[in-house]
């Protein structure tokens, strides 16, 4: 029995939503009259930190503590329009509705601050904290709570926005079946080393090794979070999950969670990652974001990593021991092919 | 059928209810009782989302019939934080991110708080071994894995 080492490199480009119908996101922004904003949306947090971002984008944009936002991805029968929380989509489309319902909002903000403190609405800032100001006089003043107060009950006046983010439909060439489909990419290259057992065919991941370029990261926590998460669902995928038949037919194909095979806590692979932020021009404040390409690259880095480590090229995941013994079989033994 | 009372601590506070017979554990917690943070991901023991205390030890509620608990103490994640103070182990998730969906969270916390109460200073090895039987989707399971060694290294047994 030996163990042989092997390491597999992969890397992608990942398109930033999709350009079916435009790939539309709508966002609503309302005050409270206590000058709390509300962000109503139909992107579904499915843990991957929607809410936390677009909380983030709309307190940047309209000038206010992020305490003061709350984001509501409550329901698709009575929210604003939205595709939904797939390919990668989500703060790019969804953040760039948000900007904009946002910046509505924020504009009536400070008409209604202009009108208490009766000057242009062009001479104020907001703090960020609360307040908003004179420009270069930051002792004239009025917080938001009271601008939302006095909209609500003396001007008669909501601070509300309305945001939608369309891409536009781009045909194919008919000529040369060109197309624009979207607007941007993110990338991540990434390395992958393994130990292969040519006696059981077990494989073994024992490193990752990433970088990954997602416009800026917004949340930086987040962005790691969803890497590391992603790439272990990858390692699965590569190695472990199917819902096909094991050995020898369908009736021993796994039904549960006892059968259905992923890696647990004592398999965790020391992954070293580096967020190289490379902001792109139509993405809210430059970030694209992670999404599903966590756990794409991984798979071909772990395929290419296996026939690097004996030789088997293994083109149906999960590459489970059985595939990798085979192959050694077919190839008349292990076939290490050194360090590439 | 007749319903048969059942009495237990939960969290501090006695429960009475009245269970059907055979009701499961994680049922009457959540439709009997309203405490909805054990969660059922399952239903037949592998997913460990629905780990309960009983009597300080962890158990799947999905698989524990109610009325087994008579008389008997049942911790749930609903009282881990002492009013708005955090129990040390949902401080330590809380800042290593270590939940995405939150699904598995509850059950995690509730396995990690059984070792961090009779092994304060655990090993990284017996936090594996320890939330083994809790599956995780999302994380990768190593924030939660540092996560319980973090709270283990403040302090953690509450
Ligand atoms: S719900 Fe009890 S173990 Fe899955
Ligand atoms: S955080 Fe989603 S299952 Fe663990």
């Amino acid at each position: 029995m030996t163990i042989h080492k092997g390491r597999g490199f992969a890397c992608i480009n990942y398109p930033i939503g999709m350009n079916l119908g435009g790939d539309p996101a709508q966002a609503l922004v309302h005050s409270t009259p206590d000058g709390k904003f509300m962000v109503a949306l139909s992107a579904i947090d499915l843990g991957q930190g929607m809410k936390s971002v677009t909380r983030q984008i709309a307190a940047e944009t309209i000038g206010v503590p992020v305490e003061d936002v709350y984001v509501d991805t409550a329901d698709s029968d009575t929210g604003p329009h939205d595709m939904g929380s797939f390919a990668s989509r989500g703060t790019h489309r969804v953040g760039n509705a948000v900007i904009r319902a946002s910046a509505e909002a924020r504009k009536q903000m400070m008409e209604a601050a202009a009108e208490e403190l009766e000057v242009n609405a062009a001479d104020l800032d907001t703090d960020g904290k609360g307040n908003i100001h004179v420009k270069g006089a930051p002792s004239r003043s009025i917080t938001v709570a009271e601008t939302a107060i006095a909209a609500q009950f003396k001007q008669g006046r909501t601070l509300a926005g309305r945001g939608i983010f369309l891409i536009p439909p781009s045909e194919a060439n008919p000529e040369t079946g060109e197309q624009t489909p979207v607007t941007c990419f993110a990338h991540a290259a990434l390395v992958v080393e393994v130990e292969v057992d040519d006696e059981t065919g077990d494989v073994e991941v024992t490193a990752i090794n990433s970088a990954y370029e997602v416009g800026r990261a917004l949340n930086p926590k987040l962005v790691e979070q969803q890497l590391i998460g992603g790439a272990w669902m990858g390692v699965s995928h590569a190695l472990y999950e199917t819902t096909e038949p094991y050995y020898p037919a369908r009736d021993h194909g796994p039904e549960d969670f006892n059968t259905y095979l992923m890696p647990g806590p004592g398999q965790i692979v020391p992954h070293h990652i580096a967020v190289l932020e490379r902001p792109a021009e139509d993405a809210p404040f430059g970030g694209k974001g992670p999404g599903e390409m966590c756990a794409n690259p991984v798979l071909p880095a772990v395929a290419n990593a296996v026939y690097n480590a004996v030789g088997v090229r293994c083109d149906r995941l999960p590459i489970t021991p059985e595939k990798v013994l085979r192959g050694i079989r077919a190839n008349g033994g292990a076939r290490p092919k050194g360090r590439a | 059928m007749p319903k048969t009372p059942l009495t237990f601590t939960l969290n501090d506070g006695e429960v009475a209810v009245f269970v059907d017979p055979g009701a499961s554990l994680i049922d009457v917690l959540r439709r009997g009782v309203g405490d909805l943070t054990p969660k059922q991901g399952c239903a037949q023991g592998t997913c460990g989302a629905c780990t309960v205390l009983i009597d300080g030890k962890p158990h799947l509620s999905c698989l524990t019939l109610a009325e087994t608990v008579e008389g008997r103490r049942i911790d749930t994640t609903a009282g881990l934080a002492g009013g708005p103070n955090l129990h040390p182990l949902q401080k330590a998730f809380m800042e290593g991110f270590s939940a995405q969906c939150g699904f598995c969270t509850s059950g995690m916390l509730m396995a990690s708080k059984a070792l961090l109460d009779r092994t304060p200073n655990p090993t990284r090895d017996e936090v594996i071994e320890a939330i083994s039987g809790n599956l995780c989707r999302c994380t990768g399971y190593e924030p939660i894995v540092d996560a319980i060694l973090s709270a283990a290294q403040q302090g953690g047994a509450r």
